[in-house]
């Protein structure tokens, strides 16, 4: 039993303990592991914002890691065809840099989050989840017919955008950015999770009355958690493309909504480092039971459903000394 | 666009929303009853498919195949009922939300283990193959016509079962109040795991029907298993009418758009965007009827709960 602040720096003290190391002895596959799970992990921490923070169970997260997919596909594809993007009227070119592909990311992922949190907080336990569930499934749909960027196949990305001053295409370079992208929003998720505004979207799920008594719209606190959570896993889905250097439906998929929320119960929910610690749980396991048996799912589905059954509050919960009041 | 090609795809609908209701039904039923939402109900549907598959492959018949389709998938929903299911009744959303997922995770790699990533195969029986004349000369598969009979018969039979016999009484009542009916002597637990096998059976039912037109192939159960989902948020969580009249909309909805959509936007553009424009928005037409059910009623059709 040790405190959770603690705990936090000593996972990500972990992390990037174990990129340095695979970076010493020379390891590329190890450090693009790691990357792969700080990017799950950001986009797992955008989730919790929603989940841990508002309690909105959103099984259409996927919807933004897409979308943020798409950002970086499409205005790098436009760079490497040589073609204009055309949005009516106007035309631009496509883009190559980072920090201009992340704010696309973050701009598109939030309108979408707007779009979808007004008509779905309308709603809430049961319908929420399956509502969130459908318009996850209407963006792959949409992604696969939309022949223009690849359709079901998605689009390849030949090079890895840059950032300036750095070289990307190094994989520990291209670990930095994540991580440290990755810590800022921690960083902002624990200023958050303290603001006033944290502790009435704290009460708004549990006491909506009460919060509504002194004044307080419940509706827009979600709403407004729900957009920032969502930018956040548009912002991870970025970068998520440009690990891979690919993007395809399969980003929107529904799987990978509930993915995201399984790395953040393995974690614990409403904990600041629980999706960090279950995204790379969740890698780890990905790695090793998959290099054991092709059907590595079926175990991993047995040790969820311990999870929930025995292990209510994932494995920050198991370790933390600080018990969440239950909500 | 003649008269015969729009009663077809009418049909077509009609038959895809009965399908629909077969899933929705149980859904519905169990998140009316117990509270749970279920993901794994779309497992059923694949184990049902899978059951009747190797049934049909070993004896070549295909009553024998649906047979099998509902004992297992019934089988298979009562033995998940008491290990895993009885569990969560009292737990929240997120907690059965997660349970049911590592349960798809289960029953689709553990399928896969079993039977391989190759599609199976089941053949529409001798007897129901070949197209009828409908009045007007219109010729339709005779199978298709069947599917969509069992689908009102099946709504008819639970109608019956919750309207008219004991254990509908205890349905309701359960829905109601579950503490009063368990004061009365009502064995609640038994209850359940009956609705759940009900659920599943019907679920295991539409795999095995579906599965004649469709090939049998892991992961079939979840596209029909969110399509199910919209059908009993547009009608109402909990009806049973709602999910009927719910699983209508979206198979007309969804078959109709696919057709006439690209159809419509020829009229304003060239084929070929009209062909891509028009396929992309019947792909998300169904989403969009249910923002607009949403938009209009937030607890559905027939819903009395959120």
């Amino acid at each position: 039993m040790i405190a959770e602040r603690w705990l936090n720096l000593a996972v990500l003290a972990g992390l990037l303990g174990v990129a340095v190391w695979a970076r010493i002895a020379d390891q590329p596959f190890t450090i693009t592991l790691t990357t792969r799970a700080v990017i799950l992990a950001l986009a797992a921490v955008g989730l919790n914002i929603a989940l841990g923070l508002g309690g909105l169970v959103s099984l259409g997260h996927a919807v933004f890691f897409g979308l943020g997919g798409y950002a970086m596909g499409i205005l790098a594809f436009h760079v490497q065809t040589y073609t204009p993007l055309e949005i009516g009227p106007i035309s631009i070119a496509g883009s190559t840099s980072m920090p201009v592909i992340w704010l696309t990311a973050i701009a598109l992922s939030s309108l979408a989050a707007l779009g979808i949190g007004l008509l779905s907080l309308r709603t809430s336990g049961a319908y929420f989840i399956m509502i969130t569930l459908a318009f996850g499934q209407m963006f792959y749909y949409f992604a696969i017919s939309w022949n223009r960027y690849g359709g079901e196949d998605g689009l390849s990305i030949y090079v890895r955008n840059g950032f300036p001053g750095l070289n990307t295409l190094i994989p520990f370079q291209f670990f930095g950015i994540c991580f440290a992208l990755l810590c800022l929003v921690l960083l902002i998720g624990d200023r958050l999770a303290r603001s006033p505004f944290g502790l009435a979207l704290n009460a708004a799920r549990q006491v909506p009355v009460r919060v509504e008594t002194v004044g307080l719209s419940p509706f827009r606190l979600k709403l407004v958690a729900f957009v920032i959570s969502g930018a956040v896993t548009g912002l991870a889905g970025a970068l998520f493309a440009d690990l891979n250097r690919f993007v395809s439906p399969t980003m929107f998929s529904w799987q990978l909504s509930g993915e995201l929320i399984v790395l953040v119960i393995l974690g614990g929910v409403g904990r600041l480092i629980g999706p960090v610690v279950g995204a790379v749980l969740f890698v780890a396991l990905e790695h090793l039971l998959g290099g054991l048996t092709d059907h590595w799912h079926v175990f991993l589905g047995l040790i969820l459903l311990v999870i929930v059954l025995f292990a209510r509050g994932g494995i920050v919960g198991l370790l933390s000394r600080r018990r969440l009041g239950d909500g | 666009m003649s008269a015969i090609l729009i009663i077809e795809q009418i049909l077509n609908g009609l038959q895809f929303g009965v399908m629909l209701f077969l899933m929705a039904a149980g859904l519905t039923l169990i998140f009316g009853v117990m509270g749970l939402i279920n993901l794994a109900h779309g497992s059923f549907y694949m184990v049902g498919a899978f059951a009747a598959a190797a049934v049909a492959g070993v004896t070549g018949s295909f009553l024998l195949a649906l047979i099998a389709a509902l004992i297992v998938a019934a089988l298979a929903g009562a033995m998940v009922e008491m290990v895993v299911i009885r569990r969560l009744y009292a737990s929240d959303h997120l907690d059965q939300v997660l349970a049911t997922f590592a349960l798809i995770l289960i029953f689709s790699e553990g399928t896969r283990w079993i039977f391989g990533s190759f599609p199976l195969y089941l053949n529409t029986p001798a007897t129901l193959s070949g197209p009828v004349t409908l009045p007007g000369g219109i010729q339709y598969p005779l199978y298709r016509l069947a599917l969509i009979a069992v689908g009102l018969a099946v709504w008819g039979g639970l109608w019956w079962l919750i309207e008219r016999t004991r254990i509908g009484i205890q349905i309701r009542a359960g829905e109601n109040d579950r503490e009063m009916i368990a004061a009365l002597g009502i064995d609640i637990s038994r209850l359940y795991t009956l609705i759940f096998a009900l659920g599943a059976a019907l679920a295991g039912l539409a795999g095995a029907l579906v599965g004649t037109i469709q090939s049998v192939q892991v992961g079939m159960g979840e596209p029909v298993l969110i399509l199910a989902f919209v059908c009993i948020v547009i009608g109402g969580i909990g009806s049973i009418k709602g999910a009927f009249i719910g699983a209508i909309l979206v198979g007309l909805t969804s078959t109709l758009g696919g057709i006439f959509l690209p159809e419509l936007f020829k009229v304003f553009t060239d084929p070929a965007t009209a062909q891509a424009a028009g396929a992309s928005l019947a792909s998300m037409s169904i989403y969009i009827l249910m923002s607009l059910v949403l938009i209009w009623r937030p607890t559905g059709l027939f819903g009395a709960r959120a």
